[in-house]
């Protein structure tokens, strides 16, 4: 499968998870993405060598997982699609910080190693979150949310028409790009010429559809305004899903259970 | 190349957040004042286009290794700065939601770095200048790639900045602005390389498309632009500073919040004994000097040991690795990792029951 072919099929299916039902698909939006928001906040905000206390966060993602039934595998691929960069500059620590910082026996291990671990941790918690809330809210819903929020209309309008022709857009590009590669030999025909006028070629369709959603829009009395009809209600559980993961949320960041919970766990052992 | 939530503080975040945000707050109203509502599905499918467009690769001659259109410019060139501002700052935000392609804390970040430079930087200081109103030519040519070139690697050094203020990563400024910018200037050639044949096949084939954007439906910014664009540079680079300050002499910080809040700052609980609302107000600090608080409370500061690099030298006082506690923190923090996976396991399971 080609590059664009699996974009294109990762796209739907994100797109396809959100119209499952569950108790997470059915909260308000604005409730989830405050929810996530906050997540990523106390994520970020640890120091640079912080490895234990941000394992715990993991119970977030991983309960959202499990309550809105999305496909942990699916969720896993993907966090590994898109690691390279954070990886790429993460690798870097262990190459500049080599001072030793944590004896385990008799090995010890740098503070690089251990920043890279954080910012690998970091990564994965932040990216699993950011997707749960796609795939568990849809597109349409958060774009609802983010107008209600204050983000200014012009934005949402645009946000909502992009995701609209996402699909018919990419779908265009990929008989495109299929085409080219059918009457090409190995790299020839991918050279930038060809692409530069393959793109235009696009470019050009793009604009006459633009002209063509245009006339659509004024026929049925368009007025520069995109009005938003949806109701969005907040309800009891909306509000416990709130509180109940900010306290969560904050008792993780600042009170950080890890030691405690080692100590005791350590107690119990015969040594 | 997209910056990672992993790889920023959140003060760092925020700051771009905010000027990010200023600036799609100020381009929604140019747009509205502006009036034209022909250019509401424009943007809209030009949006679509880049993203389908960064979906088809060519090879790169010589290097084996294949690249994508960035689009940053082209739309410039086609809506003028504002709507195009708006235009990339919502494909960011589908990137960064559906393909993870940076983060939401990031989002600013990636707003500033790739759609601000090319719009409100490169596109009316270097591309109008140089092209006027032409639509195909050598000069159309020679603007695209000197303004590709230029808003890349504006974009490539903020990216530095951001990261280097955030002091999550290791590498020393000057080596990772060594690393960034050949890089970007080979992307940059590419992409300019490529906007100018666009531009020129769209020029000839249908030149009244380019004569209407370049006929100022909204014009570059002109003095109050300028002005605007200065005094979000100013904050961005005072944020960043702040930051700076802030992370390794926590006190930079807690000064700032001291003087924004008037409140006493507390004396640091020296035993764990502390009350949790004087803790909590303690740390509404939120920001990376939680290491250093650490290391206050545990009194040993021995470990910070030597730190390599230029970035490290700031940083001595940081590290804070009692090995004991890291050891049996690693431990708690493991098993409340398996915990928390036996807990979903379980409710995936009671779920699939009925």
């Amino acid at each position: 499968m080609t590059r664009i072919d699996a974009s294109s099929s990762h796209l739907s299916y994100l797109d396809s998870l959100a119209y499952r039902d569950s108790p997470i698909h059915r909260l308000d939006p604005r409730v989830k993405l405050i929810t996530t928001l906050l997540f990523i906040v106390c994520v970020v905000s640890f120091a640079k060598y912080e490895v234990s206390a941000l394992l715990p966060f993991a119970i977030y993602p991983l309960i959202l997982l499990a309550l809105a039934r999305l496909p942990p595998g699916y969720i896993l691929r993907h966090l590994l699609l898109a690691v390279p960069f954070a990886l790429c500059i993460g690798l870097f620590n262990p190459l500049f910080d080599r001072a030793t910082l944590l004896h385990v026996g008799s090995i010890g291990i740098s503070g690089g190693w251990i920043s890279f671990a954080s910012i690998m941790l970091r990564f994965a918690l932040t990216v699993s979150a950011a997707l749960i809330l796609v795939a568990s809210t849809g597109f349409d819903s958060l774009c609802l949310a983010l107008a209600r929020l204050g983000v200014p209309r012009p934005f949402v309008v645009q946000l909502l028409l992009l995701y609209r022709y996402l699909f018919v857009l990419v779908d265009e590009a990929m008989r495109l790009s299929r085409a080219r590669a059918q009457r090409s030999f190995g790299r020839r025909g991918m050279e930038l010429s060809v692409v530069a006028s393959l793109l235009a070629q696009l470019l050009l369709r793009t604009l006459d559809r633009a002209q063509r959603i245009y006339l659509a829009m004024q026929c049925r009395g368009f007025d520069g305004e995109v009005r938003l009809l949806r109701p969005l209600r907040i309800g009891g559980r909306d509000v416990a899903f709130l509180t109940g993961w900010t306290a969560v949320l904050l008792g993780l960041r600042f009170l950080d259970p890890a030691p405690a919970l080692g100590h005791a766990f350590g107690e119990l052992l015969p040594w | 190349m997209h910056m990672a939530d992993a790889l920023i503080s959140p003060l760092v975040g925020g700051v771009m957040w905010a000027a990010s945000a200023g600036i799609t707050v100020y381009s929604a109203s140019k747009l509205k004042a502006g009036g034209d509502d022909r250019i509401v599905p424009l943007m809209g499918v030009l949006g679509a286009f880049i993203f389908a467009a960064q979906m088809i690769n060519f090879s790169i001659p010589g290097t084996g290794s294949s690249g994508h259109l960035g689009g940053g410019m082209l739309l410039s060139i086609l809506l003028g700065p504002y709507a195009a501002f708006l235009t990339l700052a919502s494909v960011l935000t589908v990137q960064a939601l559906f393909f993870a392609d940076g983060g939401l804390l990031a989002l600013g970040c990636n707003i500033f770095n790739l759609a601000f430079f090319p719009c409100f930087i490169a596109y009316p200081l270097i591309y109008r200048p140089i092209a006027g109103t032409q639509a195909a030519g050598k000069r159309v040519v020679a603007a695209s790639l000197v303004a590709a070139i230029v808003g890349l690697q504006l974009g490539a050094a903020s990216v530095v900045l951001q990261t280097w203020f955030s002091g999550i990563s290791d590498l020393p400024f000057a080596t990772f602005l060594l690393l960034m910018l050949p890089i970007h200037l080979a992307i940059g050639i590419v992409e300019g390389l490529l906007t100018a044949a666009v531009v020129s096949f769209v020029g000839r084939a249908r030149p009244e498309v380019l004569a209407v954007a370049a006929s100022g439906r909204q014009r570059p910014p002109h003095g109050g632009g300028r002005l605007l664009a200065g005094l979000l540079l100013l904050t961005a680079l005072t944020g960043g500073l702040l930051s700076w300050f802030a992370s390794p002499q926590h006190d930079g910080l807690e000064w700032a919040i001291f003087h924004s809040t008037g409140k006493e700052a507390l004396p640091t609980p020296v035993s764990e004994a502390h009350s949790l609302a004087a803790a909590l107000q303690e740390r509404t600090a939120l920001l990376p000097d939680y290491g250093f608080r650490q290391a206050a409370e545990s009194g040993d500061a021995t470990a910070a040991g030597e730190v390599a690099g230029t970035v490290g030298e700031i940083e001595k006082a940081w590290p804070d690795v009692n090995a004991g506690t890291s050891f049996s923190g690693l431990i708690g923090a493991t098993i409340s990792l398996l915990l928390a996976g036996l807990l979903g396991f379980v409710l995936l399971r009671l779920r699939q029951r009925p």
